[in-house]
């Protein structure tokens, strides 16, 4: 077995150091050593996107990652999306269009749509589709995710304009 | 888009003879924030003291003999702690347990959770280990010798029905219309259900058509991998965190296969990832109960996507002959079916419901319907959203289309003249009550979707209708009234799709209070009485009726609180909307009262425990329109509506979603999902970028329109609604791409290479 490393990294705001196996994916360094659960494994393999992070500032598939990878990057993930009073509006945006079923997809999904919302702040129906397609949903049928971003955008729109 | 088309004052008639304040609404769900912002907890996300890791190592073939496993290397390997075989679970007899949606025979559940001296399918589990890591766990694995003595395999049903085709079982012997045969089969079973006669029935008809259709076996395709976490604690007891459509069918399960007491496994349900029919039967649960016994730690034990693929539940792949006679005025005169569907390594496909459900939208006088259940060198079946139902519709919906086509019929017009309708008798016996098919082809009718005409080359429009039983069976809840005046609800159906919120609200709408006013939870094994699966559609109707029962229950102990307060009889005091009313102008509402409970007397707690026997059958149709590109023979689906009667829509926003989620599933069925195997038996495609579920890009927005036709079992008139929204779509792209390049396509998925196949075939 090789040697742990040591990794520094920003996750969520915070400086964080942390031992891993260079083996180790950064969704199983996340999970299992820091006990951040919200990033969702569903196929460890890249073709889910549960277990979508943002990597300085671009979406990631976590279980691609190396833990090691992460040595001075800065990660958000769905544990850093709300603020401390309340929900971001791509999360409310989810819970008012009922778009999520299971839930499993949703962290995912949200990490996403906050990437997509970051490039793009006020795509089409299209552009929603496209972007997404990389995070699957067995239960919803995704129309009502769709909606949700949709509505996520012009909710971000509105707080934007009101500060 | 969607829109609710409701009956009001038959709703109305069927609860409280008032509107509803509650149901009908949308309020956000109890475990929305939790589920938002990562804080929910999943079966894999648990993460007791002492953790160590379980691996289970799996077949590499799809039949062999097992003639040693050697696991000394493994067990020397640094950090290994146990290694377990099927001698570590005990040998259970051929008992038959009833898991809710379709029954196991206990001797084969064991058999097919660690195998004994033969393996049936590629992925099917030999052996597990326990070790410090997951990764030494891996390590290990591959340290573990197992001598096969491989055998021939058979992988499809109709060659695993020849005579001649290699043996899974030396010892399984047909059973023929109810006696047993001499020689050994792969046909497990062979039944038939009959009507009226069926010779004559077609001898009155004018036309007959009679087709035959290939289904591919596909997967539930959860998103969550399966997961189990055991501790088996000195005293005996074990604890079971998992996530599971049902946490008392897990426990017994378990115990069963673990040799303990039912009441000293305590299974906790964690949030779930999806199920569909295929987290039912227990895989990895029993495994880690033993891995714990033998290491006296917690043990978790994930899968991962290629585990699920092949060593879990897929539904049947299918062979399927319809005949089909109509008259002259378009009356079905006759109708006959041969079905026979792959169950796996060990008997049990759901060729039972898929032989009921075939003809059941429509009445056929005269009718035949022979089922076979077969075995193959294939993961064992689980259920799958209206298990056998969506293979039997694309077959007959399929047929019935092209009746249409060939007598110049609209196919809805069609549908509405033979409906099944009160008082219908289905082939297989049981007589219609009220129910909605009707309705549902008529909402179709009156669509903006079916009145827009579709136009344009290569395009074309399909509908076809389906039909799922629901089902009833026990629920337990309990709830308690807080002194804010708040309700905590304790159920015991795991919630899939925002089921605690159905049911909160159901509570809420007798009670006369908000549904934010309940706080459901959905309590473990020891914490809450005996509940059934989360399946069959049943969860809404059945957990929802026995928190109707608790409200009444909270209801006649807060009258008689009234009464002794206002020192009155409990016969002067009645509820409206959430009040209690004394006589000469006595109030309380239901938040004054709940302050006064715990000050006055004993707490109140209410009970609700049902077994309800009115579940409503559910019928659906749906509308699609496709482009065909001739030169790929990929299939765009440009417009999807889909109707369905929900008996009454407890909360429209999570109907819709099932409905929207059933039919997604039932398109991927439909054009991309399958399982391709090698020679050898081998999966070829067990991730999820080779076996392709359809994603957000490839789907419009999927319309849905919810008729109401209240079910008279149920005080709200509940019918269920998960399951049958999957069972049209295949027929209906079918019908769609029929119209838009006129081929029939008669073989699931009709992916680009089959659609190709067949438009170059006709082009020749
Ligand atoms: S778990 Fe990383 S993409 Fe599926
Ligand atoms: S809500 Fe279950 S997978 Fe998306």
């Amino acid at each position: 077995m090789a040697k742990k490393r040591i990794v520094s990294t920003t996750i969520n705001g915070r400086q964080v150091e942390l031992l891993c196996e260079p083996r180790q994916t950064l969704l199983e360094v996340l999970r299992d050593t820091l006990d951040l659960t919200g990033t969702k494994e569903g196929c460890s393999n890249g073709n889910c996107g549960a277990c979508t992070v943002l990597m300085n500032g671009r979406p990631v598939v976590s279980c691609l990652v190396l833990a090691v990878e992460a040595e001075g990057a800065t990660l958000e993930t769905i544990e850093g999306v709300a603020p401390v009073d309340g929900l971001d509006p791509v999360q409310q945006a989810f819970l008012e269009n009922a778009a999520l079923q299971c839930g499993i997809c949703t962290p995912g999904f949200i990490m996403s749509t906050k990437a997509l919302l970051n490039e793009n702040p006020d795509p089409t129906e299209h552009d929603v589709r496209f972007y997404l397609s990389g995070n699957l949903c067995r239960c919803t049928g995704y129309d009502k995710i769709v909606r949700a971003v949709l509505d996520s955008a012009q909710k971000r729109k509105k707080a934007v304009a009101a500060k | 888009m969607s829109t609710v088309e409701r009956d009001k004052a038959k709703a109305g008639s069927n609860g409280n003879g008032k509107p509803y304040k509650v149901i009908g609404t949308r309020p956000i769900r109890h475990d929305g924030v939790d589920k938002v912002t990562g804080r929910a907890k999943y079966g894999a996300d648990i993460h007791p003291t002492g953790l160590i890791y379980g691996v289970v190592l799996r077949s590499p073939h799809a039949h062999a003999k097992i003639k040693s496993i050697d696991v000394s290397k493994a067990l020397a390997l640094p950090g290994v702690r146990a290694v377990v075989t099927h001698k570590d679970l005990r040998e259970p007899g051929d008992r038959i347990l009833e898991l809710g949606e379709g029954a196991v025979n206990l001797r084969e559940l064991s058999n097919n959770v660690l195998a004994a001296d033969k393996v049936l399918y590629k992925g099917h589990a030999v052996a597990a280990i326990a070790a410090d890591t997951i990764h030494i766990a891996e390590e290990a694995a591959g340290l573990i010798k197992v001598d096969y003595e491989i055998l021939p395999s058979v992988l499809d049903v109709e060659a695993a029905m020849n005579s001649g085709a290699p043996l899974l079982h030396a010892n399984l012997f047909t059973d023929e219309l109810g006696q047993k045969a001499t020689q050994p089969s792969n046909v497990a079973k062979h039944f038939r259900f009959e009507t009226g006669e069926i010779e004559k029935g077609f001898a009155k008809a004018k036309l007959v058509i009679e087709r035959e259709f290939r289904t591919a076996t596909v997967h539930q395709g959860y998103i969550e991998p399966h997961n189990a976490t055991a501790l088996w604690n000195a005293d005996g007891h074990i604890t079971v965190w998992t996530s599971t459509q049902g946490a008392f069918s897990v426990r017994q399960q378990v115990a069963e296969l673990v040799d303990v007491p039912i009441s000293h496994v305590k299974v906790i349900p964690m949030e779930i990832g999806g199920g569909f029919g295929g987290k039912i039967r227990v895989y990895l649960e029993p495994v880690a109960a033993i891995l714990s016994k033998r290491t006296g730690r917690p043990v978790k034990v994930l899968m991962n996507r290629a585990d699920v693929f092949e060593g879990t539940g897929p539904t049947p792949g299918s062979y399927i002959r319809v005949k089909l006679g109509v008259d002259a005025q378009g009356m079905i005169t006759a109708g006959q079916a041969y079905m026979a569907y792959e169950a796996g390594g060990y008997p049990g496909s759901p060729i039972g419901a898929g032989a009921m459900c075939i003809f059941a939208c429509y009445n056929i006088p005269n009718g035949r319907i022979d089922g076979y259940d077969v075995v193959v060198n294939k993961p064992q079946t689980s259920a799958y959203r209206a298990p056998g139902a969506t293979n039997a519709a694309f077959a007959l919906e399929t047929v019935v289309d092209e009746i249409c086509t060939q007598l110049k019929l609209d196919p809805l017009e069609f549908r509405l003249k033979n409906a099944a309708r009160e008082g219908t008798r289905r082939v297989d016996g049981p007589v219609f009550p009220r129910v909605g098919m009707i309705e549902s082809v008529e909402a179709i009718q009156s669509s903006e979707h079916w009145k827009t005409p579709l136009t344009g080359k290569n395009r074309g429009r399909g509908v076809a209708s389906g039909f799922w039983f629901n089902c009833g069976l026990k629920s337990a809840v309990s709830a308690t009234v807080n002194p804010d005046g708040n309700v905590s609800l304790v159920e015991g159906s795991t919630d899939i799709g925002g089921s605690r919120t159905g049911i909160a609200m159901q509570l809420a709408e007798t009670l006369g209070i908000a549904a934010e006013d309940v706080i459901p939870t959905v309590g473990d094994t020891d914490s809450v009485g005996y509940n059934d699966i989360t399946g069959g559609s049943r969860v809404t109707f059945a957990t929802g009726y026995a928190a109707y029962e608790a409200a009444r229950d909270i209801q006649r102990q807060m009258v008689g609180r009234a009464a002794q307060l206002w020192e009155v009889d409990p016969s002067q005091v009645t509820c409206e909307q959430g009040s209690f009313i004394g006589p000469e102008g006595k109030k309380f509402t239901f938040k004054e009262l709940a302050a006064l409970v715990n000050k006055t007397g004993e707490p109140v707690v209410g009970r609700g425990s049902v077994d309800p026997e009115g579940c409503g059958g559910a019928f659906a149709t749906h509308v699609v329109d496709v482009e065909v590109d001739p030169e790929t023979g990929k299939v765009q689906i440009l417009r999807y509506t889909a109707s369905q009667d929900v008996g009454t829509a407890i909360h429209p926003s999570y109907v819709e979603g099932q409905i929207q989620g059933g039919a997604v599933q039932g398109i991927g069925w439909g054009l991309n999902e399958e399982y391709f195997y090698d020679a050898q038996g081998t999966m070829k495609n067990a991730t999820f970028l080779d076996y392709r579920i359809p994603t957000c890009y490839d789907l419009p927005f999927i319309d849905t329109i919810i008729v109401e036709v209240p079910n008279p079992g149920h005080p709200y008139g509940v019918r269920g609604v998960g399951e049958v929204p999957i069972i049209p779509p295949p027929a209906a792209l079918a019908n769609a791409i029929a119209q838009a390049v006129g081929v029939r396509m008669t073989q699931l998925p009709m992916s680009p290479p089959r659609v190709l196949h067949e438009i170059l075939a006709k082009k020749s």
